[in-house]
């Protein structure tokens, strides 16, 4: 399980995030608000890139606050970007073997790391040689960032925007991933989304305003709200009076 | 005569064999020609007013593969060899070259190629040069190694390098000269760390229509080595050139890239591109969500670089 326990967030004299609490138990949960509301800041709280101002965050109980990214990364935290990274010269098969780390000294076999491969969509024999480079998709690097979640198979993986940047056929296809992830994964998936689509999978929303937490709840009670529209301002945090 | 271990270790590393070769070679340690072989196709000739070799390889000769290593393991020696490479028509083969040093003395080693090659009328060669450096000794690792290249029509040559360890001081120089339709594709591979310093001049002419070139090389610099990476490209006719230098650079390391082309000819089309960055901050972070160590990423990125 996940805790944020009143976290709080400021680059510089910007402060991003106030006081920010939730757990995670549940296997899927969808983390969505407006733009500059501290979405991916949580995210990458969680994988420990940014450091909390204050508070504490918790897995499994055990305080992982001050705990580096590769620290996290080894109790079992994953992080799919928003961007993947480009890489000249590693190729998917690369990625994909480190993402799984070895077992018993042994590195994953072509056969299982094409697996996750083919559950993205991709076709492995095609793909599995590719240098992650510039000669890739959006589109595709999403897939291939994907399928290095489910090669990790840890107890939490954090997805930044997934549809950011790929296309509407893509975006069909990645919910049928995310579908089929819910029904395997072993953990929490947390995923960072502004698409209804994505939202309907979840057990349980939480919206991001302003820097604070305006509703937790499950699906059926927080979705209809928000597809109210633009006048819909009852998850609109209160903003604070300028000092 | 048998190999030492140190000289079986040098040949593993420039030639990837574990024992002198079978086929077509030539083996060189120590300033001596340790012993040659010819085939059926391929004739391995001793010069006798210089050091060094002349190679023929029979016109329509295919497959074949010929090693010409140089191994210098003796402290102090200094060697300039000349050797030449002469492909018939429509041959198709690989060559397989390399220079290894260990030095466990004070004194410095120096390996000195000049290789010519002259491939005929539609004949094709992947060649191969790693160049690697061993040895405890303070006695500078030294190689200036000097590719000329000849293309007549239609001939193509893929020239693989790789200087990825252990060489001190580097002066390396590849002149071309294309015919029509003829095509030189270069990839170099180039690991300078410590106090190193390597420089690669390469000076391509495209005199013939329809010929083509990419010279591309992918560079890391550490520590407080320098690097300098000279590309010329001069397009004489219809031609296509291309030349890229994609570097990394770490520590307190000096890099400097200088593309040049130049065109004489309309229809030439010439492009140069050259980067030098550091490793960027999201490669290592993503690594790093992998659950490898800052150091162990960038081991990762930088073996991946020059794959």
């Amino acid at each position: 399980m996940l805790e944020f326990q009143n976290v709080s967030f400021a680059a510089g004299d910007a402060e991003i995030l106030r006081n920010v609490s939730f757990s995670v138990d549940e296997r899927f949960v969808a983390i969505t608000g407006p733009n500059g509301s501290g979405k991916s800041t949580i995210a990458k709280l969680i994988a420990g890139i940014y450091t909390p101002t204050s508070g504490r965050i918790l897995l499994d109980g055990v305080d992982i606050t001050e705990l580096s990214i590769t620290e996290r990364a080894r109790m079992g935290v994953s992080f799919a970007f928003q961007q993947p990274v480009r890489f000249k010269g590693l190729t998917v098969k690369d990625l994909i073997s480190l993402a799984a780390g070895t077992e018993n000294g042994k590195k994953i076999s072509a056969a299982a790391a094409c697996a996750y491969l083919s559950e993205v969509g991709l076709c492995a024999r095609e793909y599995i040689d590719r240098e992650v480079n510039a000669s890739l998709s959006g589109g595709e690097l999403k897939r291939i960032e994907i399928a290095m979640t489910m090669a990790r198979g840890s107890k939490l993986t954090v997805f930044d925007e997934p549809e950011a940047g790929i296309d509407l056929w893509s975006f069909n296809n990645l919910i049928d991933v995310f579908r089929k992830m819910y029904e395997k994964t072993k953990g929490s998936i947390i995923i960072i989304s502004h698409q209804e689509r994505i939202l309907d999978i979840a057990d349980k929303i939480i919206v991001v305003s302003g820097g604070e937490i305006a509703a937790i709840g499950e699906k059926s009670e927080i979705l209809p709200e928000l597809l109210k529209g633009s006048g819909g301002c009852r998850f609109t945090a209160p903003r604070k009076e300028e000092a | 005569m048998a190999l030492d271990p140190i000289q079986l270790e040098l040949l593993r590393q420039v030639a990837d064999l574990h024992e002198v070769p079978q086929g077509a070679y030539s083996l060189r340690i120590n300033g001596a020609l340790h012993g040659k072989n010819s085939s059926e196709n391929i004739t391995i000739e001793k010069k006798n007013d210089k050091p060094g070799i002349d190679i023929y390889i029979k016109a329509g000769t295919k497959k074949e593969s010929v090693h010409i290593p140089v191994l210098l393991s003796q402290s102090g020696l200094s060697e300039l060899v000349y050797n030449d490479f002469h492909i018939g028509e429509g041959a198709d083969v690989t060559i397989v070259a390399g220079c290894g040093i260990h030095n466990g003395g004070s004194e410095k080693s120096e390996h000195s190629g000049i290789h010519a090659f002259y491939l005929a009328k539609d004949a094709k060669v992947k060649y191969i040069e790693k160049h690697y450096g061993s040895g405890d000794g303070s006695g500078e690792r030294i190689m200036n190694p000097t590719t000329e290249v000849y293309l007549s029509e239609g001939a193509y040559m893929e020239m693989e390098t790789a200087q990825i360890k252990g060489v001190d001081s580097t002066d390396r120089i590849t002149k071309a000269e294309l015919a029509a339709h003829a095509t030189l594709v270069i990839h170099e591979k180039l690991m300078t760390h410590g106090k190193q310093f390597a420089k690669t001049t390469f000076e391509v002419a495209l005199n013939g229509e329809g010929s083509g070139t990419h010279v591309v090389s992918r560079a890391v610099a550490k520590d407080d080595s320098r690097q300098v990476f000279l590309s010329k490209i001069h397009g004489n006719n219809r031609c296509s050139g291309h030349t890229e230098c994609d570097a990394i650079l770490m520590d307190n390391a000096v890099i400097s890239a200088i593309p040049e082309i130049s065109a004489s000819h309309v229809d030439a089309a010439l492009i140069h591109e050259a980067a030098i960055g550091k490793i960027a901050g999201e490669q290592l972070m993503k690594l790093m969500t992998l659950g490898l160590t800052e150091q162990e990423a960038e081991e990762q990125i930088i073996n991946g670089f020059l794959k």
